[in-house]
């Protein structure tokens, strides 16, 4: 199941599908002074206030926080899904004023579509792309299977695999459209800790290989100091940036290297620093 | 097989138990006939066509009231789903005409269209139609706003969204809406034939009537048997498959 290489394009696949399968340029994000409030029962909540962060070409960018610091919302601005209160997100250049095939999303758990099976779940997206044949989604979807090293479970209901096995199809569905940005939002909290070490190894050199911006959201320290080239550190209450740490250490990364113990202590004590008055833990 | 085998058994049993009640002459024959005798108005009945004629007009009406009432009630569940204001104006209508019992419908159906076919269909069309209506609606408000999302990145929205995304995911509730569409058609066709006779066509429940009005047991409880067996095969030939491919796709119900 541990993806060591990443796979060579299968012979059988045709010139077209070769085509699909060229790694597209990864874009620049720029979100500038975004602010987005949400009204509850008790209230309203500032979610984001005047956030603003940039983003470079195949960079992959952590966004850390307590529950409800508004990481999770900015992930879906960014997405298209929620429109900001006030204030821009721009890719490459261009305001998003809606969901867009170069920027996709993937969810945690429970976002697969049970009445499809694992290629149908990957050929959702691939069947909204226009300009391709059928035999060429299906050559881009076994592809983007093989690479997630599920294969031989291409015709297995969702509801049958193992969380694991889930998240690495929620993978392959939000890379097969060959998006320029991937937005991840808390993929791996609901699964055990050595699926997701195996994860932290795979999402690394597939990021290597497909050459994406990746902007991901997590609560896990470790997590995002493994995995990101930048850190961003949420505070909540309301939702700004209030800190920014480079990861300087080579990859790919294993969660259980000393060095990056150091960093996650860095950030933990920041996190600490300004939720302990919430009276909120981050893990 | 061996399944199998235990429901042979059983049904067997039965007849036998009836057979045994029958020969101890506890109720005139008259009420209760035996086994043969009802074997042999059915062997009769389907010898001259009475029994295949009933049943096809029984059939012809109730599959053509509950496809109609499948295309109307799909398209109105999804729009009372997507708009608020359907639901508190059309939802709650069909809320409150699928309380009531759709044999109700008789009597205005018969007097709006006489004694014509389109009296029957209009009851059995009545008695899908608010069934697929509710459980559509619910099937849609019940689907996890996750998919809708997921579906919208990936560049799928109006029509593609409500036909490959809304309606598959709400499909759970859809089917059982439709089985108890048909359940409800199946029954008010049955009481409309019974209580009406139509000029155009003997349907199986008219002939349930005429043997009670002729004192026929043997005829009664032979039509009462193949009424049986067609809400039986309708159940393991059409709902079943669909039912079990559900199950297998979304990992619900017992073991199979």
């Amino acid at each position: 199941m541990y993806i060591t290489h990443v796979i060579p394009w299968h012979s059988r696949v045709t010139s077209s599908a070769k085509e699909e399968l060229e790694i597209v340029a990864p874009i620049k994000l720029a979100i500038e002074s975004v602010s987005k409030s949400f009204k509850t029962a008790t209230g309203t909540v500032q979610a984001l206030d005047r956030v603003s962060l940039k983003v470079s070409e195949g960079e992959f960018v952590c966004l850390v926080g307590a529950s409800g610091c508004g990481k999770s919302t900015l992930l879906n601005i960014i997405a298209g899904l929620e429109k900001p209160d006030s204030g821009s997100v721009m890719a490459n250049g261009k305001p998003v004023t809606g969901p867009g095939r170069e920027r996709l999303v993937m969810f945690q758990e429970a976002a697969l579509f049970p009445w499809l099976d694992v290629l149908g779940n990957v050929l959702f997206g691939l069947k909204l792309k226009p300009g391709l044949r059928d035999k060429d989604r299906l050559d881009v979807a076994k592809y983007y299977l093989e690479l997630v090293g599920l294969t031989r479970f291409e015709h297995a209901n969702i509801h049958e695999l193992s969380g694991g096995m889930k998240q690495r199809v929620a993978l392959a569905r939000a890379l097969a459209p060959n998006p320029r940005v991937l937005l991840m939002d808390e993929p791996f909290a609901a699964l055990d800790a050595l699926t997701r070490e195996q994860l932290y190894g795979d999402i690394q050199r597939i990021w290597k290989a497909r050459n994406k911006t990746i902007v991901f959201v997590t609560h896990n320290v470790r997590e995002a100091a493994c995995l990101g080239d930048r850190v961003l550190l949420f505070s909540p209450h309301p939702g700004r940036v209030q800190e920014e740490f480079t990861i300087e250490l080579p990859r790919p990364r294993d969660i259980n290297s000393v060095d990056l113990a150091g960093y996650a202590g860095r950030i933990m004590r920041s996190l600490k620093g300004f939720t302990k008055t919430e009276g909120e833990v981050a893990e | 097989m061996k399944r199998f085998a235990s429901a042979a058994a059983f049904f067997g049993g039965l007849i036998i138990l009836w057979q045994l009640l029958y020969d101890a002459h506890i109720w005139s024959p008259v009420l209760v006939p035996s086994p043969a005798s009802v074997a042999n108005y059915l062997r009769g009945a389907a010898g001259d066509g009475t029994l295949g004629q009933a049943t096809l007009i029984t059939m012809r009406r109730l599959l053509i009231g509950y496809v109609i009432g499948i295309i109307f009630g799909l398209p109105l569940g999804l729009l009372t789903a997507r708009w608020n204001v359907l639901q508190d104006t059309v939802g709650t209508l069909s809320l409150g005409l699928q309380t009531l019992p759709s044999v109700c419908w008789v009597p205005l159906a018969l007097l709006w269209f006489g004694q014509t076919e389109a009296a029957m269909l209009f009851v059995v069309v009545m008695g899908t139609l608010w069934s697929v209506v509710i459980a559509t609606d619910t099937g849609v408000r019940n689907v996890p706003p996750i998919f809708r999302r997921a579906a919208l990145t990936m560049g799928s929205k109006n029509m593609h969204l409500w036909l490959k995304v809304i309606l598959p995911a709400a499909l759970p509730f859809v089917v059982s809406g439709m089985k108890q569409g048909w359940a409800f058609a199946w029954r008010s066709l049955m009481a409309a034939e019974i209580f009406v006779t139509i000029l155009t066509g003997f349907g199986l429940g008219q002939l349930l009537h005429f043997g009670r009005e002729q004192q026929a047991m043997d005829q009664v409880i032979g039509i009462m048997v193949i009424i049986v067996v067609i809400g039986l095969l309708a159940d393991k030939i059409f709902f079943s498959p669909i039912e079990q491919f559900l199950h297998r796709r979304w990992g619900t119900g017992a073991s199979q």
